[in-house]
């Protein structure tokens, strides 16, 4: 069975999806991500979907699940180098992802993640 | 005798061909500024050509035959190339009316002694060019149509330009009503150049829109979303207050997006965001 690999960065997990997900394979992601998670207590998780082409209602429902789990489990999720195409189909399925991060790559996207943390560590002796 | 008006027509070739000029010629409104008499007589000359070449080798009755397709053919190429130049349907169908004229008056004059079958032919003539006069307005229509697609597509193109103000900050000015077609447009191109450039920040201005209904609102909110989306904020400017009356009235919630009046002051907030400052600079 195809798995996608979930590489762990410092304190974040990233995800490059380089092959169109079917459903099954997004479902397992999904498990296999939060896991993950879990487990490595990852502060952050970053989702590459700069080579997915062609998007589902099903796909961005389980992208923002994605977000959803970890938010539960203290992590931010940010997904990086979305297609105009994906972009625009998403928007007219209706479904803006609200509560997901976005950027425009790889890079920026690990910026906005590290930012994040600083912010929360920042805040976090001051209570 | 159907044989017979095509041997009488190819043996007046000649008469034929200038009578039809002489009448083009009579007519008021000949566009000597669109095409010199020379041209036209060139393209009459070509038809009358084709015309009694298929009038010789095929069946005058039949107006569908294959044999009449070359002349279908070089009378499209007529009518197309006259609606690019500009002609009116009037001048088009005039050119080949005309040639009915100068057809039927040989006739008459061929075969004088036969009433009977003087009209029966000129029927038959009446008839044939009727219907190249009807291909003639199919394909003029349609070379306007031609013309009118390609200056949709190029107006379109030209007025939805993707402007770099800065490093990171892409601007598209919008001019014009919004459709669902040009929103269309003016979403692909932005969310492109925003790849191309990897720029965060995207500010659309909508000064030029004379009037926003929910359905514009609605497109660009989505446009807004899809920039989210992609990992690139949009700022909405340009935003004048009749605008911001409707919007109000039309109980639009704009509350989710960055507006602001000016793309100055757009312009100060990416600044802002980006962590920019704009300083005067004393000269020494």
């Amino acid at each position: 069975m195809d798995k996608i690999p979930i590489l762990k960065i410092g304190h974040f997990l990233m995800v490059a999806i380089q092959v169109d997900l079917y459903d099954r394979l997004a479902l397992n992601l999904e498990a296999d991500l939060v896991q993950a998670v879990s487990k490595t207590g990852a502060r952050g998780v970053l989702i590459d979907i700069s080579a997915v082409s062609i998007v589902d209602s099903f796909m961005g429902r389980i992208l923002g699940n994605i977000a959803g789990m970890s938010k539960i489990l203290d992590a931010d999720t940010v997904i990086v180098g979305m297609q105009p195409a994906v972009a625009i189909t998403l928007v007219e399925l209706g479904l803006p992802l609200k509560g997901v991060q976005t950027a425009l790559n790889v890079e920026k996207g690990m910026e906005l993640l590290q930012q994040k943390i600083k912010i929360t560590e920042e805040e976090e002796p001051e209570e | 005798m159907k044989l017979d008006t095509a041997k009488i027509l190819q043996k007046r070739k000649k008469q034929i061909l200038e009578l039809w000029m002489k009448n083009q010629l009579v007519d008021f409104s000949l566009r000597e500024d669109l095409m010199s008499n020379d041209e036209l007589s060139v393209q009459s000359e070509e038809l009358v050509d084709v015309l009694l070449q298929a009038l010789s080798s095929g069946n005058l009755d039949d107006i569908q035959s294959s044999s009449l397709e070359p002349v279908y053919e070089v009378l499209e190429g007529i009518s197309i190339s006259r609606a690019k130049q500009g002609y009116s349907p009037r001048e088009t169908g005039t050119f080949v009316f005309s040639l009915k004229d100068a057809l039927l008056s040989i006739l008459q004059q061929e075969i004088k002694n036969d009433p009977v079958q003087l009209l029966e032919e000129s029927l038959k003539v009446s008839k044939l060019v009727d219907s190249l006069g009807i291909i003639t307005f199919e394909t003029f229509i349609k070379g306007r149509e031609e013309v009118i697609l390609r200056q949709t597509d190029e107006i379109t193109e030209i007025s939805t330009p993707v402007i770099r103000v800065w490093d990171g900050i892409v601007a598209m000015p919008i001019i014009g009503t919004l459709d669902s077609a040009r929103t269309q447009v003016v979403m692909e191109s932005l969310l492109q150049e925003i790849v191309e450039t990897s720029s965060g920040i995207a500010i659309l201005d909508i000064s030029g829109v004379p009037a926003v209904d929910s359905l514009v609102a609605q497109h660009l909110i989505k446009t807004v979303s899809a920039t989210r989306l992609m990992g690139a904020e949009c700022i909405i400017s340009g935003i004048r207050p009749e605008i911001a009356q409707t919007v109000v009235h039309l109980g639009i919630d704009l509350s989710g997006i960055i507006t602001k009046a000016s793309l100055a002051s757009a312009l100060r907030h990416a600044y802002a965001l980006m962590q920019l400052e704009v300083k005067k600079v004393v000269v020494k």
